[in-house]
């Protein structure tokens, strides 16, 4: 069959469908499509042409997902804040004074505190009250619990923009303005539903029989969720908390409008301030946005083991 | 409709049938009783949601009915205290909104372009995501370092890299000067009406394949081996099998980021707001920062219209849920 002469096969598999032909001719001699080997080969293998092309397509996507950001990086070494319009100038004069200045000379640790006890206390009470309901719903057949799932749903559907005078008059009434408080608060009632909506998943996937096995041995309802399914619920948690995270480390909206003192600006709105003033210090600004990505970067790192398995539970059953 | 009506029926045969329920007292303590650890676990976030989503939207569903703007509302100027002078309109705002003059510049216009930047954007992320994950479910060398680069721009808070794009796509920027030497147009990507769109359809797109890639690939695991063994003995090609087995096995994960995706796309307020400001780009604004632009970006500032547009927006929002649900159950009926 494979003389050749015989034009390159198409594509074996469907998953090629988004190459940009990376490799040009790659596929054509191995292609596997027609070859008597296809039946050698066990499941999960693939013939190289196959393997070049996925190899291709997931290098060009990784590059495409890591360019704006490596770009930003190479941008924020450029001492002068013109330079972001010459890039080709700033390897001869790459330096980091960007990062000392702003660390010594903004109020960067302030910004980095406020943003820290901000997105720490949202995963903590987000986390606890998203797992509450989920356990609940997941466990107890109460009256109204599917309406309370669907209720969650519709919060997700409300333009924040509409919500942010009522919400800046309520706290306003609570005395909340300008305290970590209400940040937090607000940025649960926007984490809360889609972790609860991926913990219920979770949790349903844990077997019935360890909470009556726990009910059996004397716990009560709260003592089987806090000591059985909590711990077993671990890459579940895991995946709530890093969206609840950084959910509320990267929020501008909410944090510019609620928060006056410019000492507890979350750091979102402070990377604002250098653009705000007469003009725009792009490159303390670029520096500033690394420093802020570099620690959920690696909070990330630390949980995506987790994300896959965790959100997969929270999607079948959602 | 016919349907409804019979299933309405039905419900008030069997309710008849019923002996007569007990009083809503007691039903109360009853039902407290029984399920009282169930409302305990879910009353913070109920209370929460209700302080912080319910009331609000209640007060912005009666500002709505009323000609509420930032210069009659109740507000403090200094020492002095000025009450609220606006007035009850009824349903003025929605019927000005709808069709009232030049309501095809203000909603339709813009009506029309959130629906082609949502259905654009979700299927966009959907289709790249399904790529991505299933070239990611392969054994090959390396996939873990592919997965931890290509989830890169989920991790990252996206005010960074809005702000990164802004600089590639500026008019002098490296996006234009890599067309300029490959001899191709350089389009004013943050100025002319069709490029801004197509700008902000693409940094969203970047910024959303990765969520959608990550549940995919969690669907994808979650797949049965022994569906594609089996498939494979009956002698399904590539193809059919990933019609087949690999579609169907996506559809529940499938359904829900997709409505997830549709809602958020819907309300993606960020990613506009910070690529153009509230001024820039007219035309590349959505509903929900148009709503914004309206309670916040000018003067005087019309909170009226600006929940009114809000609660339109929602509206959409849920009856498109609704119609998705029940297209879904009735698509589920078959396969089940």
């Amino acid at each position: 069959m494979s003389t050749p002469g015989t034009p390159p096969a198409p594509a074996p598999t469907t998953r090629a469908r988004h190459a940009p032909a990376p490799a040009p001719g790659a596929p054509a001699p191995s292609a596997p499509a027609r070859a008597g080997r296809v039946r050698n080969r066990r499941r999960g293998e693939r013939g190289r042409g196959a393997s070049v092309l996925s190899h291709g397509v997931l290098a060009v996507g990784s590059v495409i997902a890591v360019f704006p950001i490596g770009w930003l990086v190479f941008l924020s070494l450029g001492p002068d804040k013109n330079d972001y319009l010459h890039p080709g100038g700033i390897p001869g004069k790459a330096a980091l004074s960007n990062y000392t200045f702003v660390l010594a000379h903004t109020d960067f640790f302030h910004w980095l505190r406020s943003t820290l006890v901000v997105s720490l206390g949202t995963t903590v009470v987000g986390v606890l009250c998203a797992a509450t309901t989920g356990y609940a719903v997941s466990r107890m057949r109460f009256p109204g619990h599917r309406k309370l799932m669907w209720v969650l749903l519709v919060t997700q559907m409300f333009p924040v923009a509409v919500l942010m005078v009522p919400m800046y008059v309520i706290l306003a009434d609570l005395g909340l303005i300008d305290t970590y408080g209400a940040l937090i608060l607000v940025y649960c009632s926007t984490a809360v539903p889609y972790s609860a909506w991926l913990l219920k998943g979770y949790f349903d996937t844990i077997p019935v029989e360890i909470d009556e096995a726990g009910r059996v041995d004397g716990l009560t309802p709260f003592g089987t969720f806090w000591r059985l399914i909590l711990p077993l619920a671990r890459p579940g948690l895991a995946v709530a908390a890093f969206y609840t995270c950084i959910t509320a480390w990267g929020e501008v909206a909410f944090a510019s409008t609620f928060m006056l003192d410019d000492q507890k600006y979350t750091l979102a709105v402070g990377l604002q301030s250098f653009i705000s003033e007469h003009d725009a210090q792009w490159n303390y600004m670029a520096a500033t946005a690394v420093l802020i990505a570099v620690p959920v970067s690696v909070v990330f790192y630390l949980v995506q083991k987790n994300l896959v398995t965790g959100l997969t539970a929270g999607g079948t059953k959602g | 409709m016919t349907v409804a009506v019979q299933r309405a029926a039905a419900d008030t045969g069997r309710g008849a049938g019923r002996p007569p329920r007990p009083g809503l007292l007691t039903r109360l303590k009853h039902g407290y009783r029984t399920h009282w650890y169930a409302y305990a676990m879910v009353a913070p976030v109920v209370v929460v949601l209700g302080v912080l989503v319910g009331y609000p939207l209640a007060r912005g569903l009666y500002l709505t009915l009323t000609d509420a703007n930032s210069l009659n509302s109740a507000r403090t100027i200094g020492v002095n205290h000025i009450d609220a002078t606006y007035r009850f309109v009824g349903l003025d705002n929605y019927a000005d909104i709808l069709w009232g003059p030049t309501a095809w510049d203000r909603f339709w216009s813009h009506f029309v372009w959130t629906v082609v930047w949502t259905a654009l954007c979700v299927a966009l992320h959907y289709l790249i995501g399904l790529g991505l994950a299933l070239l990611l479910n392969q054994k090959l060398r390396g996939r873990t370092v592919y997965r931890m680069l290509l989830i890169l721009p989920w991790a990252v808070p996206t005010f960074v890299t809005v702000f990164s794009w802004r600089i590639l796509l500026a008019d002098s920027g490296l996006v234009n000067t890599v067309l300029g030497s490959l001899h191709l147009p350089q389009p004013q990507w943050l100025e002319s009406t069709f490029f801004q769109r197509a700008a902000a359809v693409l940094v969203n797109t970047w910024c959303g394949v990765p969520f959608m890639m990550v549940s995919l690939l969690g669907g994808l695991q979650a797949i049965d081996p022994m569906l594609y063994e089996a498939a494979e003995m009956d002698g399904a090609s590539a193809w059919q099998r990933f019609r087949h087995v690999t579609l169907p096995g996506l559809s529940s994960v499938g359904s829900t980021v997709v409505l997830l995706g549709v809602i958020w796309t819907f309300n993606q307020f960020t990613i506009i707001y910070l690529l153009f400001g509230v001024h820039g780009a007219p035309d590349a604004q959505i509903l929900v920062t148009w709503a914004y632009q309206l309670g916040f970006g000018q003067q005087p500032r019309d909170y009226a219209q600006s929940a009114a547009y809000g609660v339109l927006l929602l509206s959409i929002l849920i009856v498109f849920t609704s119609v998705y649900r029940r297209w879904l159950a009735r698509n589920a009926q078959p396969a089940v």
